[in-house]
């Protein structure tokens, strides 16, 4: 079990966390179909790192975005999302 | 003196006594029986590496089978009985199988499964009969078994000499200090070599240790190295099969260590040559574990085999206690040091053993060339070292390989972890190659797995390291191959023509020994594996005895049964009174959000899939939400409550989805919004009540004009704030209240006070499935929320895509899950996906999806169900079997 550094309650076991998908895998509002496909269907599955999207469900259920690398799980960054992200 | 019991036979053990040192204490040489040969077994080891002496300790519930007899410490009352034998232990019946070892061999059961069925099914019996250890208990396990997190900075395994020394330095130098033991002791090794006869320095140093705020657990296994430094300990609170002083049997430990020091020592190897398997064939250092810890001298005339200086040690305890030894095979061709005093000979390697029995009786060895044997009762092999790698592997570590103690060493690990001590350094030895017949050369005791047959998956063209260990079964015993591993990646890489390190390592996962499953489970296990949530109306519900059904992880009435009504008695006349007068249920478990703010119009316009930004204040529309992909998600309501506050409901199945997906629309796609959604699902209960005379209730009820349908009104019922909201999934009048949970109860009492003065019923669930299938419950607009693009994708309108149609029975009832066919022998064009019956007029009824349905309407079909023997003639109708023109509900 990893354990990731959440931005507002700081270091927690993953199973406090429940995983949302890869950020390629957003569908923005206003993708145009071909994007939505590609999005859903045909993202990418990089060995290494890449950006995932976590929520803390089992404890403030704040998003995030996690920078993980995939092979050695190391944790590059977490960064926060939402309204309270905003610039 | 402690009693204890073996096979039904009392006898004695000391204090601290395993249950392998009792045993042999008491002369008790023959302890079970191999598990495909049936071969008799002694004890080999000292430790949890045994292969052999495996027993089933315990009674009923609590019995364990497969314990390491090494590994458990005897208490008053042990029960222990040996296993896999037939009528018993000295004479077993399955012993037969060792006759015919040849038809036994490496991939048996795959030859025999590809071979022709009947040859299977004739073994099948015979071996199903003999194969196997011990039997699992079927009686519930009477004890508790706890779990607990922990964190340190520093976590040492192993407390041998090594381990002691790391945590006392990382303990006096203010680290918070976690010291774990699997023995009951401290000391490993000191204890084995008596160098620390009194105790005197391991009793200081844990002194030590504990004054500095280190905990030391013994009896702790670390049994796994998981990601991120997580270590999962199992520590035995109480030894297998005895009742627990306080209920718990054993505690997993969860630890999160800021860095992890192995220091888990090593485990002596075996040698290979014919009988090795035989009681009185001893590891060196067991040997030694037993003389010089335990006060047990297993054999009286012993030969030594050795390839290292360490067994030299075994020799000397064994003498002072008194035991012959009557030759040292060293492997090795020039004396190691200056004269031991000892029979020592110098490039001997043993051939076999024989023996009268079950115990041994002479040894043969092959001595510069020549064979000689000796009469002897025990023989002590040490065949070098392997260190203990498996937690630095889990850890995602990689391995070095030493010559010099031809092993592999831990190297590079992408985790905090650092291995020391002997599990780092092993001794040096000299390389053997086996030399006598591979045939009755075991490597895998456990498994039953000799040499010949390493060499006869090889010969089959198995050449990888992976195939040939779950073609022979090599390691995958509940050892795991501790004693096996090496000795069979030797012969491989022999028979490859490479160096061990190139012929691959098979894969180290947890857990290191054997785990019990209870222990895993914890507090989940019986009925604490899925919690309960109660509607706040549960107690109202259960005085009146309903027919409860699971609905996720809610209970909800299916039915009220009123004297001896069935359930689809109970639920007809419960669905009657709401199609003739007026019923009541619980609908407190529909998901609902709050959604509130000057952007609450926009944020729902991007979640629903129809246009509800528009509804006037106190007006409602039905509503339903896409996957970004384009299918239905859900359906539900939404409600205008005030100028920027709405309700939205959607389904009791998918709330727990849909306040995920509401909550990641909201954080994640449009955090700029000025908007809050709320999951209300358990702030509100609700009660629906629904039929021609709901409106009357009502108006009784809230003392004023009920809202008219798809309308909601502020109102009180017994002094309670509710919100009215007028809406139907049954086809008629229906308004649903909704109510602070915890003041539900007197609004439910007045509701059912009016709705019996009415003369009429509650009704549950299996009512509403009936009321909603006979009125076939089901427009969206151009874009802008999720799902739309995906709705777009062609494949979505094709021609050919099943759709939903009603069905009605012209002969015969349909069955629910029936195929919808055109005749026989003609492939299904369609399902039944819920079937009931007209609530007022009779008539069997159902809904499906047809291929091309909508433009099917009128013709007629076969609903077969072959699974169930039932079939139905059919004709596809418009999926609305009552009120088609949806007048009933409106006002």
């Amino acid at each position: 079990m990893m354990q990731f550094t959440c931005p507002h309650c700081g270091p927690r076991d993953q199973a406090e966390f429940i995983y949302e998908r890869t950020v390629d895998a957003v569908v923005s509002l206003d993708a145009t179909p071909e994007e939505a496909m590609k999005s859903l269907f045909t993202r990418n599955n990089p060995r290494g790192v890449d950006e995932e999207i976590w929520r803390h469900t089992y404890g403030c259920r704040a998003w995030m975005v996690i920078v993980r690398n995939r092979v050695t799980n190391e944790i590059s960054a977490t960064r926060a999302v939402g309204p309270e992200a905003l610039p | 003196m402690i009693n204890f019991s073996f096979d039904g036979k009392t006898y004695q053990a000391q204090k601290g006594d395993t249950l392998a040192a009792a045993l042999l204490r008491n002369g008790i040489g023959l302890v079970g029986r191999s598990f495909k040969y049936h071969r008799p077994r002694g004890i080999m080891t000292a430790g949890v590496e045994e292969p052999n002496a495996l027993v089933t300790i315990g009674d009923g519930g609590r019995s364990e089978p497969n314990t390491r007899a090494t590994d458990v410490f005897v208490y008053e009352g042990l029960v222990a009985k040996s296993q896999n034998r037939w009528p018993n232990l000295s004479f077993d019946i399955g012993a037969v199988f060792g006759l015919a070892a040849p038809v036994l061999s490496a991939g048996f059961y795959y030859k025999t499964f590809f071979g022709s069925a009947k040859r299977w099914m004739f073994y099948e019996y015979f071996i199903r009969k003999a194969a196997g250890l011990g039997n699992a208990p079927t009686k519930t396990d009477p004890d508790h078994f706890s779990q607990r997190a922990a964190f340190c900075d520093v976590l040492v395994v192993g407390a041998g000499p090594a381990g002691l020394s790391a945590a006392l330095e990382a303990a006096e130098a203010g680290k918070r200090v976690i010291l774990v033991e699997q023995d009951n002791i401290l000391g490993a090794s000191l204890i084995r070599d008596g160098q620390d006869r009194d105790g005197a320095w391991v009793e200081a140093t844990q002194a030590r240790i504990r004054a500095a705020g280190g905990r030391i657990l013994t009896r702790t296994t670390a049994s796994g190295y998981w990601e991120h430094d997580l270590v999962t300990l199992t520590q035995r609170i109480a030894e297998p099969g005895q009742i627990p002083p306080h209920g718990v049997a054993q505690r997993l430990w969860h630890v999160r260590a800021g860095q992890v020091i192995l220091a888990t020592g090593s485990i002596e190897r075996p040698m290979a040559f014919a009988h090795n398997d035989r009681p009185g064939v001893m590891l060196s250092q067991a040997v030694r574990t037993y003389v010089s810890r335990f006060g047990v001298v297993p054999g009286k005339s012993v030969v030594i085999a050795t390839n290292n200086d360490d067994a030299y040690k075994t020799a000397y305890a064994l003498k002072a206690a008194g035991a012959e030894i009557v030759a040292v095979l060293d492997a090795r061709p020039a004396p190691a040091g200056a004269d031991s005093g000892l029979p020592v000979y110098n490039n001997a390697v043993p051939l076999s053993t024989n023996g009268a029995r079950h115990c041994l009786k002479s040894v043969t060895a092959r001595v510069n060339g020549l064979t000689q044997s000796w009469n002897a009762d025990l023989i002590a092999v040490s065949g070098g070292f392997t260190p203990v790698v498996h937690l630095h592997m889990q850890a995602g570590g990689t391995l070095d390989w030493n010559d010099a103690a031809q092993a592999f060493v831990p190297a590079t690990s992408r985790q905090n972890v650092t291995t020391i001590g002997g599990a780092a350094n092993p001794d040096p030895v000299f390389n053997v190659v086996p030399v006598s017949t591979p045939k009755k050369s075991f490597i895998d005791f456990q498994n039953d797995v000799t040499l010949s047959d390493v060499d006869l998956a090889w010969a089959e063209g198995y050449r990888s390291v992976e195939h040939l260990k779950r073609y022979t079964t090599l390691g995958m015993a509940t050892d795991q191959g501790k004693l096996s591993n090496m000795a069979a990646l030797g012969r491989l890489a022999e028979k490859q023509g490479v160096a061990i390190p190139e012929a691959g390592l098979t894969t180290f996962r947890p857990p290191y020994t054997p785990v019990t499953m209870g222990l895993l489970a914890g507090a989940g296990a019986k009925d604490a594996g899925a919690h309960v949530r109660r509607l706040a109306l549960y107690d109202v519900h259960a005085a009146k005895n309903p027919i409860w059904q699971p609905l996720g992880y809610w209970f909800r009435p299916r039915a009220y049964p009123m004297g001896s009504e069935t359930l689809a008695q109970a639920a007809m006349r419960e669905a009657k009174a709401v199609r003739s007068n007026v019923g009541m249920t619980d609908v407190s478990t529909l998901a609902k959000f709050e959604v509130s703010g000057p952007d609450a119009a926009a944020f729902l316009e991007i979640i629903c899939a129809t246009t509800v930004g528009k509804l006037a204040v106190g007006r409602g529309r039905y509503t339903f939400m896409l996957r970004e992909d384009g299918f239905v998600f859900d359906d539900g309501t939404v409600w205008r409550l005030d100028e920027n506050r709405y309700l939205l409901t959607s389904s009791t199945g998918g709330a727990d989805r849909m306040a995920t997906h509401i909550s990641y629309v909201r954080q994640y796609l449009c955090p700029h919004l000025r908007v809050s959604a709320i999951n209300v699902q358990e702030h509100y209960a609700g009660i629906a009540v629904a039929g021609p005379q709901a409106k009357a209730t009502l108006a009784v009820l809230i003392g004023e004009e009920p809202p008219r349908h798809m309308s909601t009104v502020p109102a009180m019922i017994s002094g309670v704030p509710v919100i009215v909201l007028a809406a139907s999934y049954s086809g008629e009048r229906a308004f649903e209240i909704y109510v602070e949970a915890s003041h539900a109860a007197p609004v439910w009492a007045a509701c059912e006070a009016d709705v019996a003065k009415q003369g009429g019923a509650l009704y549950g669930l299996e009512a509403m499935e009936f009321l909603r299938i006979e009125k076939g419950h089901l427009l969206n607009k151009a874009g802008g929320y999720v799902g739309a693009s995906g709705l777009s994708r062609p494949a979505l309108s094709e021609a050919g895509r099943r759709q939903l149609v009603g069905l009605e029975a012209i002969e015969g009832n349909i069955p629910e899950g029936a195929m919808l066919v055109t005749g026989e022998g003609v492939s299904p064009q369609g399902h039944v996906s819920a079937a009931a019956f007209r609530i007022l007029d009779g008539g069997s009824i159902a809904l499906g999806q047809l291929t091309d349905g909508f433009a099917r309407h009128g013709e007629e079909l076969i609903a077969s169900s072959p699974t169930r023997g039932q079939m139905a003639r059919v004709r596809v109708v418009a999926p609305h079997f009552y009120d088609t023109a949806g007048e009933r509900y409106r006002d």
